[in-house]
């Protein structure tokens, strides 16, 4: 009995030491990271570890980091979790302590709320050409890094096959014409969906949005959860066997259908709501100039050029060329639609609350 | 005395690791919404709960939960009953494979799913899209595993003999099943559904996906008013709400579980061979398998189509960062990553599971001893009960100080998973621990055994097997973990579901396609660690 008890501990034993020994597990070989020493070099340059908080949407080529690092002797850190609201949300809750040192992907639908709680620091960036039109009016907190727009979409294909002319504006996605064809993410679950949202009330005013959602909906519109949802669930171009031919999406998003050098989708310019996404340094950072050095870099060709392949935005620098197949499918909207953060902020409950009110009939 | 040390002793280890992961986070949080600008407004929270909107979604919480639950038990039990009691060929696999929802990403599922109940899906007909029953389907399907696995273990251990005699005095197999089997079974039948029913209550993207946006949960409530509104009173007021349901559910089911008489056998019995009166049971389960089987299958096919023909491109893919650069690593360095975070959250799972179980199956002596292990095995219960949103924000704000500067380690991933997946490894294996007779126990010690080797000659041979199933399940619990990991989890080590949401978040068609592709790389993987670890047995044993 002995022995049996002790083979049965030996072999446990041996799976433990296993594991251990073949690094099945994420203990061991693993360096603590350093603690932060913010400080300032002989000559001024910051150093030391930066990091920039974001959400997951969040990405820049490797070599360019790399290059980042090496030409300011900064270790840029970074943390991205959850959507825009996310980060917001965390941004809000930590600034006593915040959890970095600058923060990048706050967009206008959320600006005003981190700005009233102070979240965020000033600092005056040199903008590129061309940047100044998506500065936030009389504030140097945020700096404009990218601007992308969600525009509806439409699967050209479908519409050329059935010999139907595709709708053009808000109006049309009402229209018999289009009866059961349009599917849209939610306002109250996809950033998106709000925006959408924004754009319906720019168009038909305070009072009128309600109405118009209303008859969205009897014409067979489809709310889907988030933009995953509507584009592979439900868009005929989505690639997962989706029946519906006019979707919510980006204005950058044709340059992902390209079929034998021609796009098998279009946006539709006149139902467009800008997003711009600011960066900004955090109240409280432990090194501010490591912070300022990041936004700096933000803006800079380098990054600017990477914009559209790397997060599917738009450069704010005319300084820089969007790759080809973004000159020739995604084209940007010349007059989108705007609402004013400070409002977007004040009414964003309410509105919220009247469109589910509104789709739940 | 020494009883009470001793108990102490063993509770403290997972009572400081609950207490801060879990218990200060979500005080912390709550408490942002009951303190305004400095003052106590316990009115403003009261206020809350009054909102219409808040009634309908907590009422929809509580009966789609309990739906989903019931129908979970109904179609888990003859499955259970098929895959542990009964020798059938594969079964083995059919068990892993049963684990395989676990881990599948809700967004991929869901996406599977409405390709089946969608406008042109083959169930299309059915009308179900965005309906509460596509909900209820969709909970059931990543939730029937628990019946199945946690029932399924206690059934195997399961002392055959007073089933036999009740059979041999001419007893019916109904009225064995009812009389003599399923009153032994009912600690664990219980602690599955009250497993499945937090789950299913907390159950987030399944909800959002199948359900569209007009059925709201508390927890996808929570998520809108927390991230998106900022209305921290109304979330620190629905967070309770959600801790005052679980907790009246966790009490009643505690009262339901209660162990009745020993039932636990030392030696497992031989699986036997069916027979022609296994005939309902073997085709319930073959329904439950195909209604399982059919979205994962429309899963993989999707992820074996490129450009409308059958292709592996997609899996070739995986080793690449993606279409222009989506991934920050490849898909199969992060199934390393996901797997060695895996063993990590197992292995504290396990240990703190086989402490928490100890410590609330042992007979008490007085009736205050039996209040503090009735009340321990509540707590340790809360964290299924409990928005995800809740703790993960509420890491941010109060673990941010020293001695407790932990927002930033990597270790969070692992024990935040831990976490998830201990009332799991608890469930799976108290209710056994809890059929042993004491008298076992005693007679070792009479002997001269001290605790520990008592522990080691009567527990553990009996302990093993649902040791082993809970040890799946850890695994699997933490492999599909998306809500918490997606938010500690570091940039640069980011785990297969983290990269697959970050697919799924970008145009392309070939991201899509590699997204369905790690989903199933991700559920083979998890088949596989599953079926292997199985396999382990104590020697004393022997093979069955």
């Amino acid at each position: 009995m002995k022995t049996v008890r002790a083979r049965a501990l030996t072999s446990t034993a041996t799976a433990a030491l296993l594991l251990a020994v073949t690094g099945c597990s994420t203990m061991g070989g693993e360096s603590a990271s350093e603690p932060s020493s913010p400080s300032t070099s002989a000559d001024g340059e910051p150093t030391g570890k930066v990091v920039l908080v974001t959400h997951s949407s969040f990405s820049l080529p490797k070599g360019l980091v790399r290059d980042f690092e090496s030409e300011t002797g900064l270790d840029l850190e970074t943390r991205s979790a959850g959507d825009g609201g996310t980060l917001t949300a965390k941004l809000s809750l930590t600034k006593d302590d915040p959890t970095g040192d600058v923060a990048f992907g706050v967009d206008n639908t959320f600006a005003s709320r981190p700005l009233d709680e102070g979240v965020f620091a000033s600092y005056a960036a040199e903008l590129p050409d061309g940047a100044e039109q998506y500065a936030l009016e009389g504030e140097d907190r945020l700096t404009p890094v990218d601007v992308g727009h969600v525009c509806v979409n439409v699967d050209t294909t479908w519409f050329e096959r059935e010999g139907i002319e595709p709708p053009q504006t808000l109006d049309d996605l009402a229209a018999p014409t289009y009866e059961g064809l349009f599917v849209t993410s939610g306002a109250s679950t996809s950033s998106p969906g709000m925006a959408f949202l924004l754009s319906t009330i720019a168009e038909y005013g305070e009072d009128g949005w309600q109405d118009y959602w209303a008859d969205l909906l009897a014409n067979g519109a489809k709310v889907v959860d988030g933009w995953e949802d509507a584009y592979y669930g439900d868009f005929t171009q989505g690639g997962g066997g989706g029946e519906r031919p006019i979707v919510l999406s980006y204005d950058s998003s044709p340059a992902f259908t390209v079929k034998g050098g021609r796009s098998t989708t279009a946006a539709l310019l006149d139902t467009c709501f800008r997003q711009v996404e600011y960066a900004g340094v955090l109240e409280g950072a432990a090194n501010p100039a490591g912070a300022e050095a990041v936004v700096d870099w933000l803006l800079s060709d380098e990054v600017q050029a990477a914009l559209p392949t790397s997060m599917y935005v738009f450069p704010v620098s005319d300084a820089v060329e969007v790759p080809e197949d973004w000159a020739r499918h995604a084209e940007q909207p010349a007059d989108p639609y705007e609402v004013d953060p400070g409002e977007i902020a004040a009414n964003r409950e309410q509105w919220l609350t009247e469109w589910t009110d509104v789709i739940s009939r | 005395m020494r009883r009470l040390v001793a108990l102490a002793a063993l509770a403290l280890g997972p009572v400081l690791l609950l207490g801060v992961f879990f218990v200060l986070p979500v005080s912390g949080m709550v408490s942002r919404g009951f303190w305004v600008d400095g003052r106590l407004d316990v009115g403003g929270v009261l206020d809350v709960l009054t909102r219409p909107r808040v009634l309908r979604v907590a009422w929809f919480t509580v009966w789609s939960s309990t739906v989903a639950t019931v129908v979970a038990v109904l179609l888990g039990m003859p499955a259970a009953h098929a895959l542990h009691r009964l020798a059938l060929p594969g079964r083995r696999v059919v068990r892993a494979a049963l684990l395989v929802p676990f881990v599948l990403p809700t967004v991929v599922v869901g996406v599977a799913f409405r390709q089946l109940l969608g406008e042109s899906g083959p169930l299309g007909f059915l009308g179900l899209d965005g309906t509460p029953v596509a909900i209820v389907a969709g909970l059931v399907f990543f939730n029937v595993a628990v019946v199945i696995r946690a029932v399924g273990a206690a059934w195997e251990s399961l002392d055959p003999r007073p089933g036999e005699a009740a059979a041999a005095l001419g007893a019916a197999p109904w009225q064995v099943f009812l009389t003599v089997t399923l009153p032994a079974l009912r600690p664990a039948i219980v602690s599955a559904a009250s497993v499945v029913f937090l789950f299913c209550a907390t159950a987030f993207g399944v909800v959002l996906t199948l359900g569209g946006v007009r059925h709201a949960t508390v927890e996808t409530e929570i998520y809108l008013l927390t991230t998106t509104l900022f209305d921290l009173r109304a979330a620190a007021a629905l967070s309770l709400v959600q801790l005052v349901v679980v907790v009246v559910l966790l009490v009643v089911a505690a009262r339901l579980r209660a162990t009745p008489d020993a039932s636990t056998a030392r030696t497992a019995p031989r699986p036997r061979r069916p027979r022609r009166r296994d005939v309902p049971v073997l085709l319930a389960t073959t329904l439950l398998l195909g209604l399982v089987a059919l979205p994962i299958v429309t899963l993989v096919a999707g992820s074996l189509h490129v450009d409308g023909a059958w292709s592996l491109e997609n899996y070739r893919r995986l080793t690449t960062p993606g279409e222009d650069q989506a991934l920050l690593v490849p898909v199969t360095t992060a199934l390393v990553t996901s797997l060695r975070t895996a063993v990590d959250a197992t292995w504290m799972a396990l240990l703190m599971g086989l402490a928490v179980a100890l410590l609330v199956t042992r007979r008490s002596r007085t009736r205050a001893e039996r209040r503090v292990r009735g009340a321990l095995d509540l707590f340790f219960m809360l964290p299924l009960g409990v928005s995800a949103v809740t703790i993960g924000f509420g890491f941010l704000i109060s673990l941010d100080r020293p001695p407790l500067d932990l927002r930033d380690s990597p270790m969070l991933v692992p024990i935040a998973q831990a976490l998830v997946a201990l009332p799991l490894v608890v469930r799976t294996i108290a209710p056994v621990l809890g059929g042993i007779d004491d008298k076992q126990r005693q007679a070792a010690a009479s002997l001269g055994a001290s605790p520990w080797r008592a522990s080691l000659t009567v527990d553990l041979p009996v302990v093993w097997k649902p040791l082993l199933a809970a040890s799946g399940f850890a695994f699997a619990a933490s492999l599909g973990e998306f809500g918490a990991t997606a938010f500690l989890a570091r940039d640069e080590r980011p785990t297969v579901p983290v990269v697959i949401f970050r697919l799924l978040g970008h145009p392309g068609e070939h991201n899509y396609g590699m997204a369905l592709a790690a989903s199933v790389v991700l559920a083979v993987a998890t088949a596989v660690v599953v079926l292997a670890v199985e396999r382990l047995r104590v020697p004393s044993l022997g093979a069955v």
